[in-house]
């Protein structure tokens, strides 16, 4: 029976080439226009540890002096580095990491290469476990590495190929502006969509490639970069321990809830004892979020990416309206047609049905073209200079949800005119021929 | 005329009427808000800079290891690039307008006030004004035994005496009185006296990127006659050109840096256009989608108009005949499209009209933009009307061919 009612379709579009050109085009424009900003939102909005997401959390505190205090608003991003070094000494949470970003310039011991810079991070030595990095070759450093300003470094698997052209770096020699560190790890690609421990350096920016110890980039001065807030007209070195600056992040993985609210504890006493010694001038004032907490206090996501993604469905559903009204008013027009097969016997089921599977034909064709044009936005975005659009990839989630999206779209569209059409009266219908 | 007739055949086709007014209400409401972005857009790409955009070139250069001679390596190469021909003068800076970093301090009349306000926080060598080509429009620039190196301030070992302010900020503090002469605290502990006002010089974060939810209040800014190194954040190298020779210029800052010292990487070399369109992407990027999608809604609504119409210009094939036998002649014929299209058209602007409005108090909300002047609603139903015109003339000039001998035959 379908087979008859795809011929019947088959003719009908026959009768009307334009228009059913017309309602496809709409509908895959709409579908495509849609799926294409759905799938970036998809991809920024995405979660960047899953399954690790609430258990991580931002630490915040108030260093900052007594003028301009307004009771609860928000402390600094991010810490000075006295707190940070307090923090990871006590060493409260289940595992801690005092993070900055900074770049340096790598040095290739062999031929043919001139030196290049690298973006790096300064961290301690929980940050590898604690985010989940994934090794290739060899592993982070100990927590003493950090103690003692161990000359180590982990690198990227890029790096490592590039300067030696093997992943299996570990022992070798990587050249530091002018320090010889010894390379303990290489870690497989690793990308966390958002670049959510480090929204300074841009909030989908690109993994780094050299991992140092903290207070070895500090012994050797190795650059940092990212943002910095001093107060009180600072002097001297701005990057020292007892500097009024903040400049580095700080992240804890707490298990539990209960840990959490426990830790959350943790910092209000740490900030009261601090106040007590008068470094802190300012009551306790202490934020911990986690990830997804974190992003969303951010505001992350492009706002014109959710723009972007109204328009797009606005888009779609004008597109929509567009081909119901068509729709029907072929429908109708056909009514005649119609009257005589319900006359023959049709019932008004199989009419309906005979509609649907018309305007289906049409939903699945928009749906297959839509598909084609949000491949083709999609790579469109990819050719923008944002520094997300290389991740605007369709996944099979989205490529199902377009699918799904499509047919919906046109069973929708076909639905509200089958029905008003299979209410036909045969007799009105063959009397006025 | 025909006003009454045409609206009881529209109540016979109610669905179909109802949609396309819907339709054609969607469309107006979307496209009314869209262009009304597209003006927000371009008129932020617009901002003005306050420099002499057309004649610099920006090159940003960095360090690759602690090097103890950059202050002197970062004079040297401000002669050697100030050498190339084609180029009239060059200054260090740590901050360009629309540029990569920024940099900002509270300023106030009163030592740590609460209620300060944030500028923008140029710090240059000499000559940055003039390369720059920012207007001066009171007082005068900096004298050159006013200038400091950044590690003697830095050290406490000397006072930054004075300061340059731009117009809006020297209209904040001293509202209808001079600044000249007047104590500013920028910079710590003693004040800095003005010496200079310039008309305008935008700092890197002037507008707010369009994702950015910290925007800082535009046109403040305050030039220090402070000298600083590329390793202690000055690598910003701007140079004066004749816009004519931008290229050479270009091409010849690598090797003349180089000559002077290997050690460096130059991060950046751009003009001064180049800077600009690279801040603004994200929006030029957001312009070309609103055009794009309100083409592409007119063109769907347009055709959307003409198949209905054609539609009913053959439903009603035999009903156009009789008429015409009854002596309708075909600009009767035409008139009665047209008219039909004015109707279900006003009908959607109307709507539109509410609907254009309620997502304008909507985007107010979610995305802070500025309520929709009510020029766009008259001008917006104008559009549509002639679009629907337009749209209904050719199915409503077929119709007018239908010969009245129609009439006699059954379809």
């Amino acid at each position: 029976m379908v087979a008859y009612y795809l011929e019947l379709a088959r003719r009908s579009f026959k009768r009307n080439v334009a228009l059913t050109a017309l309602m496809v085009t709409a509908i895959a424009f709409g579908v495509g226009a849609s799926m294409t900003t759905l799938t970036v939102l998809h991809v920024l909005a995405a979660d960047p540890i899953p399954g690790k997401s609430s258990q991580l959390y931002f630490v915040q505190l108030d260093p900052r002096p007594a003028n301009g205090y307004v009771p609860g608003k928000e402390p600094p991003q991010q810490l000075t580095r006295a707190d940070a070094e307090a923090l990871l000494r006590a060493g409260t949470a289940d595992r801690q990491a005092m993070m900055t970003s900074g770049s340096a310039a790598i040095e290739p011991q062999g031929a043919g290469l001139s030196q290049f810079f690298a973006d790096g991070r300064w961290t301690s030595a929980d940050f590898f476990a604690m985010f989940r990095v994934p090794f290739v070759a060899g592993s982070g450093w100990a927590a003493e590495d950090d103690a003692r300003g161990a000359r180590v470094a982990v690198i990227s698997l890029a790096l490592a190929e590039k300067l030696y052209g093997t992943t299996d770096a570990v022992g070798r020699t990587i050249r530091v502006a002018g320090n010889d560190l010894r390379v303990v790890g290489v870690i497989d690609r690793w990308r966390p969509t958002p670049h959510f421990y480090d929204l300074n350096t841009g909030n989908y920016g690109r993994g780094e490639q050299l991992f140092v110890p903290f207070s070895t980039s500090r012994d050797l001065k190795l650059e940092r970069s990212g943002n910095q807030d001093c107060w009180g007209d600072p002097v001297g070195d701005l990057l020292a321990v007892g500097a009024p600056c903040v400049w580095i992040q700080f992240w804890v993985e707490l298990g539990t809830p209960q840990k959490a609210d426990a830790y959350r504890d943790f910092l209000v006493s740490y900030s009261e004892e601090q106040h007590r010694a008068g470094r802190y001038r300012r009551p306790a004032n202490v934020r911990l979020r986690n990830v997804i907490e974190w992003l969303d206090f951010k505001h992350v996501v492009p706002k014109d990416v959710r723009l972007q993604t109204w328009i797009a469905f606005g888009f779609l559903l004008v597109c929509l309206i567009n081909t119901v009204g068509l729709l029907l008013t072929k429908f109708l027009r056909r009514s005649a047609e119609l009257g005589v097969r319900r006359a023959l016997g049709a019932s008004r089921r199989s009419i309906f049905l005979q509609l649907l599977v018309e305007a289906g034909t049409i939903g699945v064709a928009g749906g297959v073209l839509g598909l084609g044009l949000a491949w083709l936005g999609l790579w469109t975005v990819r050719q923008q200079p944002s520094d997300y659009a290389e991740l605007a990839q369709l996944d099979p989630a989205m490529l199902a949800t377009t699918f799904a999206l499509a047919l919906a779209a046109s069973l929708f569209a076909g639905l509200v005119p089958a029905w008003h059409s299979c209410r036909v009266t045969p007799s009105i219908q063959l009397k006025s021929q | 005329m025909h006003f009454f007739p045409i609206l009881s055949t529209l109540r016979r086709h109610r669905a179909a009427s109802a949609l396309i007014a819907l339709e054609i209400a969607l469309t107006c409401a979307i496209v009314c808000n869209a262009i009304f972005l597209l003006h927000d857009r371009l008129s932020r790409m617009e901002h003005p800079s306050g420099v002499v955009e057309d004649e610099l070139v920006v090159v940003r250069l960095t360090g690759t290891d602690a090097q103890s001679d950059a202050g002197s390596l970062t004079a040297q190469d401000l002669i050697a690039l100030r050498a190339i021909p084609g180029v009239r003068s060059t200054a260090a800076t740590n901050m360009v307008p629309f540029g990569s970093s920024s940099s900002n301090t509270d300023v106030s009349t009163v030592l740590d006030d609460v209620n300060s306000t944030s500028a923008g926080f140029f710090l240059g060598s000499a000559d940055l004004l003039k390369t720059f080509g920012v207007k001066l429009i009171a007082g005068r620039d900096f004298v050159p035994d006013e200038y400091l190196d950044l590690e003697t301030v830095l050290a406490n070992r000397g006072h930054i005496a004075s300061v340059i302010i731009t117009r809006d900020l020297a209209e904040r503090w001293f509202p209808g009185k001079s600044p000249l002469g007047q104590a500013l605290y920028v910079y710590g502990k003693e004040p800095q006296i003005i010496v200079g006002v310039i008309d305008r010089l935008a700092r890197a974060n002037d507008v707010a990127r369009p994702n950015d939810v910290s925007a800082e209040v535009s046109g403040y800014a305050v030039v220090m006659p402070v000298r600083m190194s590329y390793a202690e954040g000055g690598g910003n190298y701007v140079l004066r050109v004749d816009p004519t020779r931008k290229g050479e210029v270009l091409a010849a800052v690598g090797p003349t840096l180089n000559r002077v010292s290997p050690s460096r990487i130059i991060l950046d070399r751009q003009t001064f256009a180049e800077v600009r369109q690279g801040f603004f992407k994200a929006d030029r990027a957001m312009a070309y989608l609103l055009v794009g999608v309100s083409l592409a809604l007119l063109i769907v609504t347009a055709l959307g108009v003409v198949g209905l119409a054609s539609f009913w210009v053959q439903r009603r094939t035999r009903q156009i005949g009789v008429r015409r036998a009854l002596g309708a002649t075909r600009g009767d014929i035409l008139r009665y499209f047209h008219l039909e299209n004015f109707i279900l058209t006003s009908a959607g602007i109307v709507l539109g009209m509410a609907l254009a409005y309620a997502m304008n108090l909507w985007l107010i909300h979610e995305y802070q933009v500025a309520r929709m002047p009510a020029g766009y609603l008259p001008v917006g139903a104008g559009l549509f009307w002639i679009l629907g015109q337009i749209a209904v003339l050719g199915p409503a000039m077929r119709a007018a061919t239908i010969p009245p001998a129609i009439a006699t035959r059954t379809v």
